[in-house]
């Protein structure tokens, strides 16, 4: 069924009676042409896209739980290309094109909300860096504007602008930036490839991969074994877990990053702001929560739930650039464990191993990448080479040298 | 988390910033055949288990000691802290 004003009017007028179950719950098929591991945004992204623009049939999403009870159901919203290296740039604006086009390819409403994303400066050295990284935006066709501390007040009167440790001297905006519904994320890409064809297959553990003379014949599952011609894993954070079943090592550590959001508010915080001298993000978001986050809890974890150290971090710099948070009670915090790489920046690759693909080391910023990163893991697992727009997110830059190190911190993930 | 310093007793873990997979101690040797692939190898890949892992965390708001902390990923829960240079000593290691 595809979805339209007149539905909506319809369904209301004769008792909401016509809507169906928005994917298939199939049983497993014995052999697929090709299997993606992983039913989060980027799993469920790349197999519609397969579907979609690479004309492939046969496809199954193997999930462990339920779809959308990763990451992709636990981050903070947050989209946007404000990336400085070659490397990443061209990439995170095509995953925001896609986004601006996203809810017309797949039909379904994702609330996809351009109400920009400000990065705040507070020192000279600052704003040099952002300037320059608005000139690298600009230079692969992304907007970027330098505001000053006078334009910052106009739409966000609250701020502490005058804070005498870091006051607020301007700041980086990217109008195009914004947030998105993510489990609708989940739930449009899903549909969309289930209305393909695509088998998504819930409560469906891979255990382990069939391997014989260096090539993947196929999965072990809770389900039983599955064949497939070519196997794409897209796990988030359970990465390296999933790959050492295959006895490979990944240039990766799975860290726990936690997320807050306080009671509903009436609107206060028109878009995405980000404090620049501490670990501190927020938005508000339709419901009215302040939805909130800072830093990694620092150490590797495998639970999705961190520790006090942090939460009084977040609380303190909250505190510092908006005081007014003080007045609103936080209702409710969770965890996500992040697939957190070397150099902070994503692997999309074959594998050494035949027929086996990879894709991950997200970090903590893998929500917005969701659309072209299941367009440019589609590429590959269909065409067999990168992506024009992925070429450098390869697993042998570490070893030749060549890491996408946005932030300048070598080889230690919870500094990224 | 509390960590259960070996000289000091039970710490707060915010006093420590954490570096990661205690097999950091082994630094390869440069002048082997195989140096390039041994320090990719050491600077890059981590096995990164959900379970058992032995960790380095460095006391920076206290005696700024390293440790070796045994830690289940899963869960949290810390089973054994030794003084980091007691482990290197016990590997051969001079200091
Ligand atoms: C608190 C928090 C805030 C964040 N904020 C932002 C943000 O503002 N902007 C942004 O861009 N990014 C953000 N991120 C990062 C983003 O959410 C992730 O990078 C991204 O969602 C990861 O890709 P995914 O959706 O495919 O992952 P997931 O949704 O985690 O999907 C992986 C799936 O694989 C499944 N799986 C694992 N092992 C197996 C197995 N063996 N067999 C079968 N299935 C398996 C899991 O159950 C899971 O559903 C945030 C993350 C967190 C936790």
């Amino acid at each position: 069924m595809r979805y339209s004003g007149f539905q909506v009017i319809k369904e209301a007028l004769t008792g909401h009676k016509g809507w169906k179950p928005v994917w298939r719950d199939p049983e497993p098929q014995s052999h697929y042409d090709i299997i993606i591991i992983g039913g989060g945004g980027h799993g469920l992204a790349t197999a519609y896209y397969l579907a979609k623009e690479f004309g492939e049939k046969k496809i199954a999403v193997l999930e462990k739980g339920w779809i959308g009870g990763g990451n992709v159901g636990r981050n903070t919203t947050i989209i946007r290309s404000n990336y400085l290296l070659d490397g990443n740039e061209p990439f995170y604006e095509m995953s925001l094109k896609l986004w601006e086009g996203l809810e017309q390819d797949f039909n379904y409403n994702a609330m996809v909300s351009q109400r920009g994303i400000l990065n705040l400066i507070h020192s000279d050295a600052q704003r040099d860096a952002f300037t320059r990284r608005g000139n690298a935006m600009m230079l692969n066709g992304a907007d970027a504007e330098m505001l000053s501390t006078e334009q910052i007040l106009d739409r966000y009167p609250f701020l502490n602008v005058n804070d005498a440790r870091f006051p607020i001297k301007g700041g980086l905006a990217q109008h195009r930036g914004g947030t998105v519904r993510h489990d609708a994320v989940a739930w449009g890409y899903a549909r969309g490839a289930d209305m393909r064809g695509v088998d998504i297959i819930q409560n469906c553990e891979v255990t382990g991969f069939r391997l014989e003379n260096g090539k993947c014949l196929g999965v072990e599952t809770s389900r039983g074994f599955i064949g497939a011609n070519k196997v794409g894993c897209a796990v988030a954070g359970s990465s390296s877990r999933l790959m050492s079943k295959a006895d490979m090592q990944l240039p990766m550590e799975s860290h726990v990053l936690q997320a807050f959001v306080s009671e509903g508010l009436k609107p206060v915080i028109p878009g995405v702001i980000t404090f620049g001298a501490g670990h501190f993000y927020c938005s508000q978001s339709d419901k009215g929560g302040l939805v909130f986050g800072g830093d990694l809890d620092g150490y590797n974890s495998y639970a999705q739930r961190g520790n006090m150290p942090v939460v009084e971090d977040v609380c303190e710099s909250g505190m510092a650039l908006m005081p007014m948070l003080g007045r609103a009670r936080l209702l409710r915090m969770w965890g996500g464990i992040m697939d957190m790489s070397m150099d902070g920046s994503p692997i999309i690759d074959k594998t050494h191993i035949d027929g086996l693909y990879f894709n991950g080391g997200w970090c903590y910023g893998g929500f917005k990448a969701t659309p072209a990163s299941g367009f440019c893991f589609a590429h590959l697992l269909s065409r067999d080479a990168p992506h024009p727009n992925a070429t450098e997110f390869r697993f042998d830059r570490f070893s030749r040298g060549l890491m996408i190190d946005e932030k300048g911190m070598g080889n230690q993930p919870n500094l990224h | 988390m509390i960590i259960n310093h070996p000289l000091l007793g039970p710490r707060d873990a915010a006093e420590f910033t954490y570096l990661g997979d205690a097999s950091l101690i082994n630094r390869p040797d440069w002048q082997s055949e195989t140096a390039a692939q041994d320090f990719y190898e050491y600077g890059y890949l981590r096995s990164n288990p959900a379970g058992i892992h032995r960790e380095l965390w460095f006391h920076e708001a206290g005696d700024r000691s390293w440790l070796v902390v045994t830690r289940n990923t899963v869960t949290h829960e810390i089973s054994n802290v030794e003084m980091a240079r007691d482990v290197a000593r016990t590997q051969g290691r001079s200091k």
